[in-house]
């Protein structure tokens, strides 16, 4: 239908480039020294200080109150992956079960009461939250850091277009089986949702991951950072200093982007899926 | 609607519960909050508050630096959105017609997506380093001396290019998606018909991804408005006096830095005003000039 050329490869082969070579450059800058880097700025070539530079990174006990690691950092972001991904799965699939499968009077109204929390951003709230976290005690705690993020109706709006898409029948079928709401919800839909919930749990854990703005509103405690809450630390500790430990920013970027890159190449297919069909 | 519900009058509420519970606690009090305290003058030293009226709203919108920054963002939504946008349908546009390599690129091209926008800025901080920035060296070959964090102009460049390298990737995805979803019969009588590809372009397959674009245009509306942040935060670290900043990390630096209540509460409530007009505008108006095929 379409004869390939050369002009759609290059395109997309520089497309590719820019989008990439940050990425790259970043890992490879950061197996070099400091002082290399600043005398030779960045570099595609790799260096031989990985093993140094990274074992520093993760193990040594830094910041300003000299009592987080790396590796601390790295726990407290798959915490907070984890604990939202699945937070955010249990809680709207069964407000998505309430919506889809029963028959209530307030159920429109309930629809709305949770679609609405899709209009509003945390970011145009983020000072009124604060104080309510403050007023709760939640400061510098998991529960404070995880579960206001969970009130949005992203997923609960997946899992509402989803069930819709599923047969009828199948519940007709269930109820003349003699199944109840519970068993139908456990035995039959969440088994139904396997690839769902893969492409969701995806999504949120990287969201989760990556989120920035309310651990630093939430966490004044270093013991409680995330690596990627901890980016703007390296930046404040940097000012003042003569050669800025480029590689050890690197290496922190590199570790803060890792898994959630991984997590979305390896399992794309679920990813892109799920992407396409949430938001729209 | 489904032909088949169970009806129980408890049930469905037990099962509402835990994400009712989150949205009221943290989403409805301080939504309310917000709103309430936009009204209200704090004290400084935390000694109960006086009842304003709109005096937050009119000292917020008739400051010139508020408006100026009310500018800037605008202008950083439109180029962000832009060239964002325009980057994602080339990139869609050429994957969906290559058949040799087609998933090596789409997973290049997507993998940018799963990094936090902070460590975007990180990223692209190095690369607009004074010292070690690639960028700033290429920048020199022409003559042009960059300083970002210290020009204004030269930090609102770094900033949509950081910006926008991290949302390609997102509209990539959509509307390859939405080229794939074309069917082939169409594409066919379309080469049939005409044997320019560019016009082809425009005229067929441009009008089919237009409810993908107008998802996408809203998307990234508030991709730049709120989720930039991080982008930003990193960028200008902490020293916003001569650095370009978006209103979105102005409530920030009032609300936290500055400790005003009252007017950081009155630039959220604007922000959402912001945010339901765009929502009410896609719904009602873009959405019945659109073409779905």
């Amino acid at each position: 239908m379409y004869r390939t050329n050369f002009r759609d490869h290059l395109v997309l082969i520089i497309g590719s480039l820019m989008m990439l070579l940050p990425v790259v450059v970043a890992f490879t800058t950061s197996t070099h020294e400091a002082a290399d880097i600043h005398m030779n700025g960045l570099t595609l070539v790799p260096g031989d200080h990985f093993a140094e530079t990274y074992e520093t990174v993760l193990t040594r006990q830094g910041g300003l109150t000299g009592k987080v690691a790396g590796l601390t950092m790295l726990g407290h972001s798959l915490i907070l992956g984890l604990g939202f991904a699945i937070g955010k799965i249990v809680l709207s699939m069964l407000a998505a079960y309430a919506i889809v499968y029963f028959r209530f009077r307030a159920a429109t109204a309930m629809f709305w009461i949770i679609f609405t929390t899709l209009l509003l951003p945390l970011e145009v709230r983020i000072l009124p939250s604060y104080e309510v976290m403050h007023k709760l005690g939640l400061i510098n705690t998991y529960t404070g850091l995880i579960v206001p993020l969970l009130a949005s109706a992203t997923g609960t709006f997946f899992f509402r277009q989803f069930f819709k898409s599923v047969p009828d029948e199948l519940l007709e079928a269930a109820r003349i089986d003699g199944a109840g709401p519970f068993k139908f919800f456990i035995d039959i839909l969440v088994p139904l949702s396997r690839t769902m919930i893969a492409a969701m749990f995806i999504i949120m854990f990287v969201y989760g991951w990556n989120q920035y703005l309310w651990p630093m509103l939430m966490t004044n405690d270093e013991g409680f950072y995330t690596l990627v809450r901890g980016i703007k630390q390296i930046l404040i500790v940097w000012v003042g200093s003569q050669i800025p430990d480029y590689n050890e920013a690197f290496a922190m970027a590199v570790l803060a982007m890792l898994p959630p890159v991984a997590l979305v190449v390896i399992f794309q297919n679920w990813f892109i899926k799920g992407l396409t069909e949430s938001d729209k | 609607m489904k032909r088949a519900q169970f009806s129980s009058s408890l049930l469905p509420y037990l099962f509402l519960a835990p994400q009712l519970a989150v949205i009221f606690i943290f989403f409805y009090w301080p939504s309310a909050e917000a709103i309430r305290s936009s009204f209200f003058l704090e004290d400084p030293f935390g000694f109960g508050s006086t009842f304003v009226g709109f005096q937050n709203y009119i000292d917020t919108l008739t400051s010139p630096e508020y408006l100026g920054i009310a500018a800037f963002t605008a202008l950083f939504t439109v180029l962000v959105t832009f060239f964002s946008l325009a980057a994602g349908l080339l990139l869609a546009v050429k994957a969906d017609k290559v058949i040799r390599g087609s998933s090596a690129y789409k997973t290049l091209l997507i993998s940018v997506y799963a990094i936090a926008p902070p460590v975007a800025g990180l990223i692209g901080m190095m690369f607009f380093d004074q010292h070690i920035g690639p960028f700033v060296r290429l920048a020199a070959l022409f003559g042009w001396e960059m300083k970002v964090g210290l020009n204004y102009w030269d930090t609102t460049f770094a900033m949509v290019f950081v910006a926008v390298w991290k949302q390609i990737p997102y509209n990539f995805i959509f509307f390859l998606s939405g080229l794939q979803s074309i069917p082939a019969s169409v594409l066919e009588a379309a080469v049939i018909d005409c044997r320019n590809g560019l016009r082809r372009f425009w005229t067929v397959l441009a009008p089919l991804l237009t409810p993908t674009a107008f998802f996408l245009l809203i998307i990234n509306f508030t991709y730049a408005l709120f989720d930039t942040f991080g982008v930003i935060d990193v960028m200008v670290k902490d020293k916003a006096a001569n650095n370009p900043i978006t209103l979105t990390y102005k409530v920030y630096m009032d609300g936290f830095r500055g400790n005003d209540l009252g007017g950081s509460s009155a630039q959220s409530v604007i922000l959402m005003v912001v945010v339901l007009v765009l929502t009410v505008f896609q719904f009602r108006f873009l959405e019945r000039r659109v073409h779905y095929g």
